[in-house]
């Protein structure tokens, strides 16, 4: 719709009702309006006013959470770069920096997963080669509805096939992930893509421009008319009439991005690129404004010289278009020919189209005329920080009053149907229907493949090989039920799983996806959540590096559960000592680090059996969560275990038997076990946190013992490993491992072969 | 010996092959960009690695196969030189028409990432003389057009079949439908009919040996596919 022409007989009434209608399509206020005209102190035209709308959208800059997100911890030993660059990156010695970094796609899932999920991954993975980093591996968290619903399926499926598809053509393995299935992101599916790379280049390659009369560099894909204010549609809710901003998703080409990846590679080793920015959300706009803002100068570009895939652009479509696979850089004067060499031998366009200016503005020509005239500042510094009102919502202290003693304790013959229908449960059951679509070898670095606690992959040395380990964890039914301990608990879980590998947690990135903030309880759910990350990372000293927000995740004004993803990467100096989760030999001790609580609260059980959501989220004692973390590390270091796997959603039963799988072994749990005084449902199905299943080789379990006695760590011999077959005498349960395997990992092709 | 990798552009698989060749087997590799129109000197083989050339959009290898370099590799494949390609690789080869049949979309209709078992059918090749015939390997596999269908190939030129791990040859053991649970192929652009250990120069094969070349990655099963190659060419 373009704005009415002006009536002669216009008045100033008429005037501001249309300007009005205008901010609110741009997603602006009034107030938001002013403040702009005194920053650049004009009436903004059209073109600026559509910058603004882009630039101050919750997506690209945060106003909603800034306050929020200063908070986190950002340093450590290990961190190079924090947030506020394109990725973070951590130096792990000799040289080798990695950086990594977490962003979310979901409004564009929402309305065509396919692409939505494709660029979601082309994103991320553009944000890492841009520093200079070659990407080594994926990761993906996935929020989808019910999947008895078939819309539910229809997202999935394609979301699944998408990120496959960008992931597997561009040749980046895949190495881990997660997936749960609630009703509260029946129409608000979540996608967080994690991407990990190593640095290829010197000098690691940043974002602000500098040099006044230095060139001014398009390269990649060309431009068209996707993804027009995808930004601005990121960051407002579904509605009924979602579907229509189709325009608003883009389209992904994952063979360009392939070649892009190699050619920027090359192009930035050859010393010539000053600096680099993807041309991601709000396309051209953020790039120039915040290239130019970060390095306090100002650039000029000329539109009729951007690359088009289409007959013409208006300068509003040129400056919002976020098609993908496209860069900017700032290059030094004279170098183009020998930048344009590469990326044409690349088959890409490379062309100039500005110059860094002195002066401290966005200057964009069309057709020469002057249409955009700002400073870059007033587009990226001087973004409006909102700290809005936070109420504690009605739920949260209605759900404090539950008492778990009315649910009644489960009758020992029915623990087995109750294992068989969580082992089904798809929030549960193995992921292989997802990771099998995806290409998880390639690189041939991957160690430890989907399927377990972490994804490591090694980095290639010819001796003793270092390893990454990367977790991204999340249970937003805790986090839901209590923000502040469900998202500590979501750092310490991702922690958890590095170190059960043997690795040790030493950064993280994480997204923050949430409903309308501008509602008092959802504000509260964020500020919850973010200071339980905080108070997490402190503890953990994992600091955060960066990350995403994703706000407004609301169809017809309801919100999803409050969903923070912790991407954790953890280090380990030599790959030979990783351990998997897997039992590895029948006569082998099951041992369980941490302490069982009589605890049933927001678990997968209870969820089940209730069909609801509630209960009090397990307790988190962080020295304890921190003394185990310890201690299963060290055990891994000085090789006296066998596997090592964190206990989590389903307890441990379902924990024992993932355990038991994959070498299809079995286990018997001692007489002793469960006549604790406590619940049985609590012991075999709840979620206490802080606890790990190791299994010890017999001539290790002396050695174990007297170390985790040494060092005080909390542990019980629980039972042995056997062949085939899973055993608890105390309550007459046998059954065959193969049967109860084939539930696990048959449950998600059931699904969608119904 | 000296091993050429050819690089199209969306290949993935280049590096690994490189990685393999160079650093776990000790051999000499030169990288050849698809856009050359000559191969170096002195080559003994050349691998077609996998990927998604040029993405792939049209119908797997199909565009790769108008690549400048490709006259040069036909010719090389004509003077008997060796030539394996692995997944993107075997589907190029058999665009180009030096092997039978083409590479379809999985009976799934869906990207499959997996280890799987194969029976080596033939070590009467020069790229499996280091296995035991009817031997069971473990290799990975990742595609999406892994399918193999052909009107024209001789059952002789089948070198391996999908399995499982006791080596049962069955439809439960083929991951992608393919005929024959082919998993692998050799040509001889000297004479295809009678294909014998001399005159067989190309393999085609969907599964990654170059992915299984070290412990460290789940199996060592590929090592030897490259290691045939060796000895063939150092001491034939």
């Amino acid at each position: 719709m373009c704005l009415r022409k002006p009536k002669v007989t216009t008045t100033t009434k008429d005037k501001l009702q249309t300007k009005k209608e205008q901010l609110a399509k741009l997603k602006l206020t009034s107030d938001e309006y002013s403040k702009i005209v005194e920053l650049i102190g004009k009436e903004p035209n059209d073109v600026e006013l559509h910058m603004f709308s882009v630039m101050w959208s919750e997506h690209c800059c945060y106003k909603n959470s800034k306050a929020l997100l200063k908070e986190f911890p950002t340093k450590n030993k290990y961190v190079v770069v924090g947030p506020g660059e394109n990725a973070g990156v951590i130096d792990i010695g000799d040289g080798t920096r990695i950086a990594f970094k977490i962003e979310s796609h979901n409004r564009p899932t929402a309305v065509e997963p396919f692409q939505g999920a494709t660029t979601g991954v082309g994103g991320i993975l553009r944000d890492i080669f841009t520093m200079g980093a070659r990407p080594i591996a994926i990761l993906d968290s996935l929020r989808f509805g019910d999947l008895n619903i078939p819309h539910s399926k229809f997202l999935f499926s394609g979301a699944v096939s998408g990120i496959g598809h960008y992931g597997n053509c561009t040749g980046i393995p895949n190495i881990g992930g997660e997936a749960y299935f609630y009703p509260t992101y029946n129409e608000n599916p979540l996608v967080n893509a994690m991407a990990i790379g190593i640095m290829e280049t010197d000098s690691i390659v940043k974002s602000g421009a500098n040099g006044i009369g230095n060139a001014v560099l398009y390269v990649g894909a060309k431009t068209g008319k996707d993804g027009l204010g995808g930004a601005s549609f990121a960051s407002s809710g579904l509605t009924d009439k979602s579907h229509e901003d189709r325009p608003a998703v883009q389209v992904g080409d994952p063979f360009t991005e392939k070649i892009l990846i190699e050619a920027c590679l090359e192009a930035f080793k050859s010393g010539y690129v000053v600096a680099a920015q993807d041309m991601g959300a709000a396309g051209l706009t953020c790039s120039t404004s915040e290239m130019a803002a970060k390095g306090n100068v100002g650039i000029e570009i000329d539109l009729d010289k951007v690359p088009i895939r289409t007959t013409s652009l208006t300068p509003i479509e040129y400056m919002l278009s976020e098609s993908q696979e496209r860069m900017l850089f700032v290059v030094k004067k004279d170098s183009k020919a020998e930048l344009t060499k590469i990326f044409t031998k690349w088959g890409l366009d490379c062309v100039q189209i500005g110059e860094i200016t002195a002066g401290e503005k966005v200057i964009v020509r069309h057709k020469n005329n002057v249409v955009v005239d700002l400073p870059a500042k007033s587009l990226v510094n001087e973004t409006p920080v909102y700290k809005r009102e936070a109420k504690e919502p009605l739920y949260f202290k209605e759900n404090k009053n539950f008492d778990q003693d009315q649910i009644p304790d489960i009758n020992p013959e029915e623990v087995l149907a109750t294992l068989k229908k969580l082992l089904a449960s798809p929030n549960i059951c193995s992921k292989k229907w997802i990771y099998s679509k995806y290409d998880h070898q390639v690189q041939t670095n991957t160690i430890l493949k989907p399927g377990g606690s972490a994804g490591i992959i090694r980095l290639k040395s010819g001796t003793i090989e270092k390893g990454l380990a990367v977790s991204l964890d999340g249970n937003s039914m805790y986090v839901y039920l209590d923000p502040y301990i469900g998202s500590k608990i979501a750092v310490c879980e991702a922690a958890r799983n590095i170190s059960c590998t043997g690795a040790l947690p030493i950064a993280i990135t994480n997204n923050l996806n949430f409903g309308n903030p501008e509602k008092p309880e959802i504000y509260w759910q964020l500020q919850e959540s973010a200071r339980g990350i905080k108070d997490a990372c402190t503890e953990l000293d994992t600091p955060v590096t960066g990350g995403n927000v994703s706000l407004y995740n609301e169809t017809n004004g309801v919100d999803i559960w409050p969903t923070p993803v912790i991407g954790t990467i953890g280090y380990i100096e030599d790959t030979n000592l990783v351990i998997d989760h897997s039992f590895k030999k029948s006569g082998d001790a099951i041992l369980l680090l941490g302490k069982q609580k009589p605890e049933i609260g927001a678990s997968e059980y209870l969820y089940l059996k209730t069909k609801k959501v509630c209960g009090q989220v397990p307790e988190l004692d962080i020295d304890l969560e921190k003394k185990v973390q310890l201690e299963v590390r060290e055990l891994i270091k000085r090789k006296l275990i066998q596997s090592a796997h964190d206990c989590s959603i389903g307890g441990l039963f379902v924990t024992l038997c993932e355990c038991a799988f994959p070498n299809e072994l079995g286990f018997k749990l001692n007489p002793q076990f469960s006549i604790l005084n406590s619940r049985l449902d609590a012991q075999l199905f709840g979620e206490t946190q802080s606890r790990i299943v190791i299994s010890v080789s017999k001539e290790h379990l002396h050695g174990v013992e007297s170390y985790l006695k040494e060092s005080n760590c909390p542990y019980q011999i629980i039972g042995e490993v056997s062949d085939r077959s899973i055993e608890i005498k105390s309550i007459n349960l046998k059954a065959e491992t193969n049967e109860l395997k084939s539930i696990y990992d048959g449950s998600l092709t059931k699904i969608f072969s119904q | 010996m000296k091993f050429s990798v050819i690089t199209f552009p969306g290949s993935n698989c280049d590096k690994d092959c490189v990685y393999v060749l160079k650093d776990i087997l000790k051999q000499d590799v030169v990288e050849v960009f698809h856009d050359e129109e000559k191969l170096p000197q002195g080559i003994d083989c050349i691998v077609l690695p996998g990927g998604f050339s040029y993405g792939d959009y049209l119908r797997s290898g199909a565009i790769a196969r108008f690549s400048k370099i490709i006259p040069s590799v036909i010719d090389f494949a004509n003077k008997g030189g060796l030539i394996i390609g692995i997944c993107n690789g075997f589907q190029i080869l058999c665009e180009i028409g030096l092997l039978p049949g083409a590479l379809t979309r999985n009976k799934s209709l869906n990207f499959i990432c997996d280890e799987v078992y194969l029976k080596v059918v033939n070590n009467k090749t020069p790229f499996t003389r280091l296995y035991k015939e009817g031997e069971i390997i473990k290799l990975p596999i990742a595609h999406g057009d892994g399918r193999y269908v052909s009107k024209d190939l001789d059952k002789s030129q089948i070198v391996f079949q999908y399995c499982d791990k006791d080596g049962n040859v069955s439809e439960r053991s083929n991951p992608n439908g393919s005929i024959n649970n082919i998993a692998g192929i050799t040509g001889s652009t000297l004479n295809s009919q009678f294909s014998t250990l001399n005159s067989i120069n190309v393999l085609g094969m969907m599964p990654h040996p170059e992915r299984a070349c070290e412990n460290i990655l789940g199996s060592e099963d590929g090592k030897r596919l490259f290691e045939s190659i060796i000895e063939n060419v150092v001491y034939k």
